[in-house]
């Protein structure tokens, strides 16, 4: 049985926002479908719910500094990299519907 | 005078210490090889011709002015195009970043310049580094200078195969997975990483941020050390920096160029038993193990039951992260924008840019993250690789309770035909067999050459426990004293 099938794949790149074409479908639903196979045989390896997940490696937890303010990156330098910005923002495309 | 692109970086760095070369001189010499061969070999997406020729110049001002040099000054590097350049493109080699110069020096970049090493240039990669032959490049494939049509492992092969083809003599890659180590192996060159949060991952474009790994990649064991030493060390602009001293990796590589072993005790893993891996591959390793014996070294079998679920559990571990990491690139603060016709939504054109600015492997990685991260299957797949992680995690700690390290061939096959794993995406993930356990615990590990099969490198892994960096160089030094270095024909 398919761990996954077309329909799912379609799901999944809207969720990613990816406008993924007809034929990227084809070829990734077979592709994932046999990666997904092989990746399900964590299952196999007997881990309970005696065995806790580990995150990361390093025993570190909480991180801290001292409040110092610090030099930050100049506002022109960021916006240089944009696609597109105008008094010193990010342009974005529109976010709401027009109001009728 | 030899050719100083032949050199090793300590030789370099000695020459241009005592004035017998400049910077500047060693910088252009390099410049010429890149210029005369990488249009075959293609292990570099921007060559910053001006940018190497100033470093240069003010290391050869600060020699003139009597000031203390370090022990790599005046060396040309190149530098994994993942790590950020300030003003200097940086583009992971993915179209999504095409032309993004950033504002900002990566920790790992700003260590190499006060080190007064000379970057020549960013190498190509697998896009966002997710690959092992270079294949998935946004810009096309780097060729492996030992036979320009197979692939020069992945996804740091840019700066692999810079090293292998003499046009720099140090690189900087980083290992998520085996990025540093399979491409040093399958180059004929010495690539390390480090224990996890030993070397910064500020300015470092995330892939996996629980495996991310910065590392030094050199032709000798010694030159690795050295540049393993400039880079290393707490950054607390890095959460996951570890505050602690660097290991003394230098000296390890010079006790073990010694060539006395006397005492180590290296554990040959049970389950790596060669299944999968190709006869020539399994030879030079068994060859190696001789080799380290003679030197003094004890071989202990040890199991490692858990290790057969590591590539699992990696391949639901660093998608998971990547699907999240990625979701920066939506067209509003750097890089490409799609479909932006001021009709369309925010939602739409994020995802015409996202569609047109990522290449499939990365799109497959982020899809099975989201699926690997939703709701439902969250517990059957990250929960249950993440509870793998802490299994695989404890065999390393009871086999180094017998060991000192742990040694293995680099990956199962020697560098491989271009095309021969790209249609079936699994056959790919299968070069990691051998490197993915350690990044899984976080410990470091080195591939060293150790011979050839059919003519093309194999590469030695030694893997070391976490914050124990020092014994894998020394080693890896012993064994290159036994086995030599190796070089390919010339291009």
């Amino acid at each position: 049985m398919a761990a996954i099938s077309r329909d799912e794949v379609a799901h999944l790149a809207r969720l990613s926002r990816l406008a993924v074409t007809e034929d990227e479908l084809d070829r990734f639903a077979g592709q994932l479908d046999v990666i997904l196979q092989a990746v399900a045989r964590v299952g196999e390896a007997g881990a309970g719910d005696d065995i806790p997940p580990t995150s990361h490696s390093v025993p570190l937890t909480n991180v801290f500094r001292d409040d110092v303010v610090q030099p930050s990156l100049a506002q022109a330098d960021v916006l240089a990299g944009a696609p597109d910005a105008a008094e010193g923002r990010f342009r974005v495309p529109r976010i709401l519907d027009e109001e009728a | 005078m030899t050719d100083v692109t032949s050199l090793t970086a300590a030789q370099i760095a000695g020459l241009v210490a005592s004035g017998e070369a400049s910077a500047a001189e060693v910088t252009r010499a390099h410049l010429d090889r890149i210029a005369a061969v990488d249009d075959r070999v293609h292990a570099f997406l921007h060559v910053d011709t001006q940018g190497a020729v100033q470093a240069a110049e003010a290391v050869d001002r600060r020699r003139a002015a009597g000031e203390e040099l370090g022990p790599l000054a005046g060396v040309p590097i190149a530098v994994k195009d993942v790590l950020t350049t300030r003003g200097v493109p940086t583009t992971a080699a993915s179209k999504i970043l095409e032309g993004w110069r950033p504002p900002y020096d990566s920790t790992v970049v700003e260590r190499l310049r006060a080190a007064g090493t000379v970057m020549l240039g960013k190498t190509n990669m697998d896009e966002f580094a997710m690959g092992s032959s270079t294949e998935y490049s946004a810009y096309g494939p780097t060729n492996n200078p030992w036979d320009l049509g197979r692939i020069p492992g992945g996804s740091g092969g840019g700066s692999a195969a810079a090293l292998a083809a003499y046009e720099a003599p140090l690189a900087i890659g980083t290992d998520t997975g085996g990025s540093i180590r399979q491409p040093g192996a399958v180059t004929g060159t010495v690539g390390a990483k480090p224990t996890y949060g030993g070397t910064s991952r500020y300015g470092l474009i995330a892939f996996s941020s629980s495996l991310d790994t910065p590392g030094p990649c050199a032709r000798t064991v010694e030159d690795t050390a050295l540049l393993h030493s400039v880079i290393a060390g707490h950054d607390p602009r890095d959460s996951t920096s570890i505050p602690q001293p660097v290991p003394d990796v230098v000296a390890a590589a010079r006790l073990g160029a010694t060539g006395d072993l006397t005492g180590v005790r290296l554990g040959i893993v049970s389950e790596f038993n060669g299944e999968g891996a190709e006869p020539g591959v399994m030879a030079a390793f068994r060859e190696s193990i001789e080799a380290l014996t003679k030197l003094g070294a004890e071989v202990v079998e040890v199991s490692c039951p858990n290790f057969q679920y590591a590539l699992p559990a990696y391949y639901l571990i660093a998608p998971s992260e990547a699907s999240s990491n990625l979701a920066r690139f939506d067209g509003v603060r750097y890089g490409l924008r799609a479909g932006d016709d001021g009709q369309r939504s925010l939602e739409e054109v994020m995802s015409m840019t996202r569609e047109a600015g990522f290449g499939a492997e990365v799109k497959r990685r982020i899809i099975i993250g989201t699926y690997a991260l939703s709701s439902g299957y969250y517990d059957a797949y990250y929960g249950q690789a993440q509870k793998v992680r802490t299994l695989i995690t404890r065999d390393f700690e009871s086999a180094f309770e017998r060991v000192d390290v742990l040694v293995s061939p680099t990956t199962p096959f020697v560098a491989f035909p271009f095309g021969s794993r790209t249609a079936d995406p699994y056959q790919m993930y299968l070069s990691d067999l051998y490197t993915i356990p350690t990044n899984l615990y976080g410990g470091p590990a080195i591939s060293v050459p150790c011979g050839l099969s059919e003519g093309l490198p194999v590469g030695f892994q030694i893997m070391a426990p976490t914050m124990a960096d020092d014994r894998m160089y020394r080693v890896g030094a012993a064994l290159e004293s036994a086995v030599g270095t190796f070089t390919p024909p010339a291009l």
